[in-house]
């Protein structure tokens, strides 16, 4: 009994209180009340039921599987068109840019600070029917390119635009991990290019890359507005089909039934690739 | 600058593709603003006329201030509610030793790694299981589930490279735990509560996802905004928009020029105490 006094007397243990409080009710409480929610029969809104299964079995014999598959697809592509599109900036960032590293980082982070819609909106002006790209090539080409908004590759841009940097910011750290003088090292023992950068860069820049792919990964999985703004009718994602459980159909178990196989699915990828990952390590660098 | 087995051609290509990907990230901020002056009602490019008077529109409308000053309290609510409870939160993530510390870290960061909407939506549920009507004070709630972690994430990154030595110096001195927070650990941390303020203060200015479903009856900017894209399009929705990108991107330009002026005096009291020892 005095250990957990000796404990909760440590101002590590204080200092937690608060934030830790704080997010057991406004996160963790209502995560655990949709879990709860997902086993009331269907269209109810009370918790005072008896448990049964019976949204999870209309869930997996509705066509629901396809706006999950929808999601997965275009998470997976997400992360795949970023990794290429992130790999020579986060290399430039971590070891070629020296004093202009600074620079490039806020052009990159500043339109994090400028809500998604607008941004998302921005796109759908470019690619508008008539709109900036579509009307350039008019004028100067004469041929249209009008049918490119509302459809899966326009979610897909919104999408790589959107997550660009929470991919590209951790592949920075993860690079900047790689001491050069083992490169050299390997330069130096005839390895070509290609053996150092899938023998020594990769496996040591690892943590950080994994730590954006998951990220990206999740954010894309779990995302609304790219679909709905630039994507039109063109696919439902999963998001959407919960958005319209919990408002439209007003059907809260099902809708909870939906996250929890969003969130178990989601949770078991960040879980299983974080225990691997040392945050003291990654962030404590600096 | 020494870069190992990057040869010249790899560099150049580098410094472009950075430069074209940066230039990417930009085209959607000048077509909103483009649009923004433009006549016509429906944008069509290339644009036939310009024009101010959405501005004056946008500007003279009673409606967006109320959308305005709905944002700005609970972005304002927000930041302060988050810095400081953040600030301890980043002291336990990187400052103290304690037990379970490691499984502290992981679960503070989780709602970062976790889609909005869903979050958003879950927390709707939440709130009305509870009875608690949705208003602009339940977003800030709602908002801060998000960048309360963002904040320690941000604010760690200054506490890290806390020295304890310091605060056990004041301790040794006589000064009391209260002291020692005030006069020791916040003037150390303050570089992390400004960044942590700042970035708290735009994320919920420009958040949606969690706004959409945590405000009920009243509304933010990207709320308004959104709804006005989906259905009954005005030219405001560029204008609006474009004035919110310039009042962040104002804010920022005045954060930075705060922390150069700071920043200066860091260094001087840097030189200051090496030329004590």
């Amino acid at each position: 009994m005095s250990k957990l006094a000796d404990w909760l007397k440590n101002p590590g243990v204080l200092a937690a209180a608060p934030a830790s409080i704080f997010l057991l009710v406004g996160f963790a409480g209502p995560l655990l009340m949709v879990f709860g929610y997902s086993f009331m029969p269907s269209r109810t809104f009370a918790l005072n039921h008896l448990p049964t299964l019976e949204n999870y079995y209309s869930v997996f014999s509705d066509s629901y599987y396809i706006s999950f598959l929808w999601s997965l697809f275009l998470a997976a592509l997400t992360v795949i068109l970023l990794f290429p599109i992130c790999y020579p900036i986060a290399y430039g960032m971590a070891k070629l840019f020296g004093k202009w590293t600074n620079l490039v980082t806020a052009l990159i982070a500043v339109p994090l600070l400028i809500s998604e819609n607008i941004r998302l909106f921005g796109w759908v002006l470019v690619l508008l029917k008539n709109g900036i790209l579509d009307g350039t090539l008019q004028s100067l080409l004469g041929i249209s390119l009008s049918g490119f908004l509302y459809t899966v590759p326009s979610i897909l841009l919104g999408l790589v635009y959107v997550y660009l940097p929470f991919m590209l910011f951790p592949m920075v750290i993860g690079i900047s991990m790689i001491p050069d003088p083992l490169k050299e090292a390997a330069f130096d023992l005839g390895a070509s290019r290609w053996q150092v950068f899938r023998e020594i860069e990769l496996p040591l820049a690892m943590p950080g890359i994994l730590i954006g792919a998951i990220l990206t990964f999740i954010l894309a999985m779990g995302s609304l507005a790219e679909s709905k703004i630039l994507g039109g009718q063109a696919v439902v994602m999963i998001a959407d089909d919960i958005e319209s459980a919990f408002t439209f159909a007003q059907n809260w178990p099902k809708g909870s039934v939906l996250s929890v196989l969003l969130i178990a699915l989601s949770g078991l990828i960040v879980f299983v690739l974080f225990r691997r990952i040392d945050l003291d390590q990654i962030i404590g660098r600096r | 600058m020494k870069t190992v087995g990057s040869s010249r051609t790899t560099q150049k290509f580098i410094w472009i593709w950075t430069s074209a990907v940066i230039l990417f990230l930009y085209i959607p901020m000048f077509a909103v603003i483009l649009a923004s002056f433009s006549t016509q009602r429906y944008f069509r490019f290339p644009i036939q006329s310009f024009t101010t008077k959405w501005y004056t529109k946008t500007l003279e409308s009673l409606s967006v201030r109320d959308l305005l000053w709905t944002s700005i309290s609970v972005a304002a609510l927000v930041t302060f509610f988050s810095v400081l409870l953040a600030f301890f939160g980043a002291l336990a993530f990187a400052r103290y030793d304690w037990k379970g510390r490691k499984l502290y870290q992981r679960l503070v960061l989780l709602p970062i790694f976790f889609p909005q909407a869903v979050l958003g939506l879950s927390l709707l549920l939440w709130f009305s299981a509870l009875g608690i009507t949705t208003s602009w004070q339940t977003a800030v709630f709602a908002q801060m589930i998000w960048i309360v972690p963002i904040v320690i994430l941000i604010m760690s990154i200054q506490a890290y490279s806390f020295d304890p030595a310091l605060e056990e110096a004041a301790f040794d001195l006589g000064a009391t735990r209260w002291q020692v927070l005030r006069e020791v650990t916040l003037p150390i941390l303050a570089p992390g509560v400004v960044s942590g303020s700042i970035f708290a203060f735009l994320l919920s200015w420009g958040n949606f996802p969690l706004s959409l479903f945590s405000t009920g009856a009243d509304q933010t900017v990207p709320e308004w905004l959104y709804a006005k894209m989906v259905s009954g399009y005005t030219p405001m929705v560029p204008t609006l928009g474009s004035l919110t990108m310039s009042s962040a991107a104002l804010m920022l330009l005045l954060a930075y020029l705060v922390w150069l002026a700071t920043g200066g005096r860091k260094r001087r009291a840097q030189a200051f105490t090496s030329s004590e020892d």
